[in-house]
């Protein structure tokens, strides 16, 4: 059953506790971009994406599918999937510890319900999400495939790569999504290695691009709206998401300096009072 | 020794795409994607016959590694093909994340591979392959050694489950093996038996150690020749028992000194049968133009080559 705006605003602000205490619990992890993305898969776990953790095979057949290509963003990834009951919200307590189903990056190698393909050596998940998409077609099977990818990701000649190959075989059941928080470990992409107009590049690769708020869920709604209504253009979908890195917590936000280090104890304390408790409890 | 005779000149890439096309008839679910090489895969009947599981994906490697795991996800059986390099270490980190790290059940079909590639040169002469590969946790690695073993040995990649490496080559070479006889994974087979020396080999190597076999009977000789068709999982139980009954070993290999069969047999004898081996491949050096017999003659492959390490590896004893 879709959730309320209201209800959508409850969760997110669980997950960004849960990736918090996840991360400063093991004492490593990449909280920046998971806070960036936590309301755009909040609205495609909960809202949007078809999917039974009950039923969940890795095959995706008969759902919809998804690929962390930003594989670092496991924090958000795992709190979401725990919280859609594909595991015990309790697991997330094992987050990177030594014999955990929830590795650093995806895995499939511990059979985690959820995920479908290891990630984490970036640029690599949209082909993986493009063959997928392409082999619910062959299959028949009308689905949808979603990816999310890093803005700083984009810089990987494979994405176009995948962009190309995407538009070629006609993946219109693929909805890609970028998170354009704008940083990266080493600092702003304009700085880094600047990226350009995504939006250009993505339309002259021929995508049906849209561009959203990555942190409204209106807009969240609106742009899932559009993408699945452009299934049978023959186009893939890139959501453009805009957002900001950290978003949440005030020390935290808008600055590339939370993409991969971790709070000290006295700031989760902050950032956990920032964020203030929900009725869904920590875990 | 046993006779095996040439029943024509046929390159290992042909028997790859007979292969395929009877594993695609088989199991609808075998699908081949290309990096624009369908024509120098042998993927041409393949894609005639199934226009709809034949995936073009243009000169993008990369891309074509993660869209095949991508279709290996939801059930497919995607052979990917293009030259040796190109889907090995070009692409060596995509098949380890996608691949071998993911677990997906992709073929990955390597064509022109090693020093008989010939003419184009050392850019596309990859005989670093194999190193790379059983370097992967879990990956499966074939060198098939004729047409009639690469058609058997695309039909037995197409029915096990998991990642596989399946090395092939470019130039037509001698078909000696039974086109009847099905290729099982990870066993080792003894074509010629002998007390001597035993001339392990593998791929278009395996044909020259015939050749070395013959050549070595006529001075009083006796050779076994053992091929490792699957390099792993190495047939261990095979190549000890051989040593144990001639007392020397030489491996035989297109491919350089690292990381490949020579290493691999080297290794499993050190921890279970120390013997003394001698190794014939083509040292610490790139490959260059020419034509594919003179590049085995230059390089150190051929079977003279093959018979002087025999010769050398028993005074060792």
């Amino acid at each position: 059953m879709a959730k309320s705006i209201e209800e959508l605003k409850g969760i997110a602000t669980q997950v960004r506790r849960d990736i918090l205490r996840m991360v400063c619990a093991a004492k490593s992890g990449h909280p920046g971009g998971s806070m960036s993305s936590t309301d755009i898969l909040t609205y495609l776990y909960f809202n949007q994406m078809k999917h039974n953790p009950a039923t969940w095979t890795r095959s995706g057949k008969g759902q919809d599918m998804f690929v962390l290509s930003a594989g670092h963003l496991t924090p958000v990834y795992y709190s979401l999937l725990s919280r859609n009951g594909y595991f015990p919200v309790s697991e997330l307590a094992t987050f990177r510890l030594m014999g955990t189903r929830l590795q650093g990056h995806p895995s499939v190698r511990k059979e985690l319900p959820g995920v479908f393909q290891a990630s984490g050596s970036l640029g690599q998940g949209l082909s993986a999400a493009a063959g997928m998409a392409l082999g619910k077609k062959m299959d028949g099977d009308p689905n949808f495939v979603y990816c999310l990818c890093g803005d700083g990701e984009s810089e990987e000649g494979q994405i176009w790569e995948a962009g190309m190959f995407a538009v070629h075989h006609k993946l219109d059941n693929l909805i890609a999504m970028t998170d354009w928080n704008g940083k990266q470990i080493d600092g702003p992409v304009d700085e880094v290695s600047g990226i350009g107009d995504l939006a250009a590049k993505w339309e002259a690769f021929g995508w049906n691009v849209i561009t959203a708020d990555g942190h409204d869920f209106e807009s969240i709604a609106k742009a899932f709206e559009l993408a699945t209504a452009a299934k049978g253009s023959g186009k893939p979908t890139m959501i453009l998401f805009q957002s900001d890195m950290g978003h949440g917590v005030d020390f935290m936000a808008g600055t590339h300096k939370w993409h991969g280090s971790v709070p000290k104890p006295e700031q989760l304390e902050d950032a956990l009072k920032q964020l203030g408790e929900t009725p869904l409890g920590d875990f | 020794m046993k006779k095996y005779t040439d029943s024509g000149k046929k390159d290992t890439r042909s028997g790859f795409g007979a292969g395929l096309l009877e594993a695609g008839r088989a199991n609808p679910n075998v699908v081949a994607l290309t990096a624009d090489l369908k024509g120098s895969l042998k993927m041409d009947a393949f894609a005639a016959e199934f226009p709809e599981r034949f995936i073009q994906c243009g000169i993008a490697e990369a891309n074509m590694i993660g869209a095949a795991a991508g279709l290996a996800v939801t059930g497919k059986v995607p052979f990917v093909g293009s030259f040796a390099e190109f889907v090995t270490g070009r692409v060596y980190d995509q098949i380890r994340q996608e691949v071998a790290y993911g677990n997906t059940n992709v073929k990955i079909a390597s064509s022109h591979a090693g020093i008989t590639l010939g003419e184009d040169g050392a850019t596309h002469q990859t005989m670093e392959d194999i190193a790379l590969m059983r370097a992967l946790p879990g990956m499966v690695v074939i060198n098939p050694c004729d047409f009639n073993q690469t058609k058997q040995a695309t039909i037995a990649a197409a029915q096990y489950v998991g990642p596989v490496y399946l090395r092939f080559g470019r130039p037509g070479v001698p078909n000696f093996t039974d086109e009847n006889e099905p290729f099982v994974i990870g066993k080792a087979i003894v074509m010629n038996e002998g007390k001597d020396v035993t001339l392990i080999a593998t791929g278009h190597t395996v044909w020259e150690a015939l050749q070395a076999a013959e050549a070595l009977e006529a001075e009083g000789i006796s050779a076994e020749v053992v091929d490792i068709a699957t390099i792993k999982p190495l047939d261990v139980e095979a190549i000890v028992k051989s040593a144990k009954k001639t007392g020397c070993v030489v491996v035989a290999e297109e491919h350089n000194a690292f990381g490949g069969l020579g290493e691999a047999v080297a290794g499993a004898l050190a921890a279970q049968c120390p013997t003394p081996v001698e190794f014939v491949n083509g040292g610490d050096r790139f490959g260059q133009s020419g034509t594919p017999s003179a590049l085995m003659a230059a390089y150190g492959l051929d079977a003279p080559h093959i018979a002087d390490a025999a010769k050398k590896a028993i005074s060792r004893k």
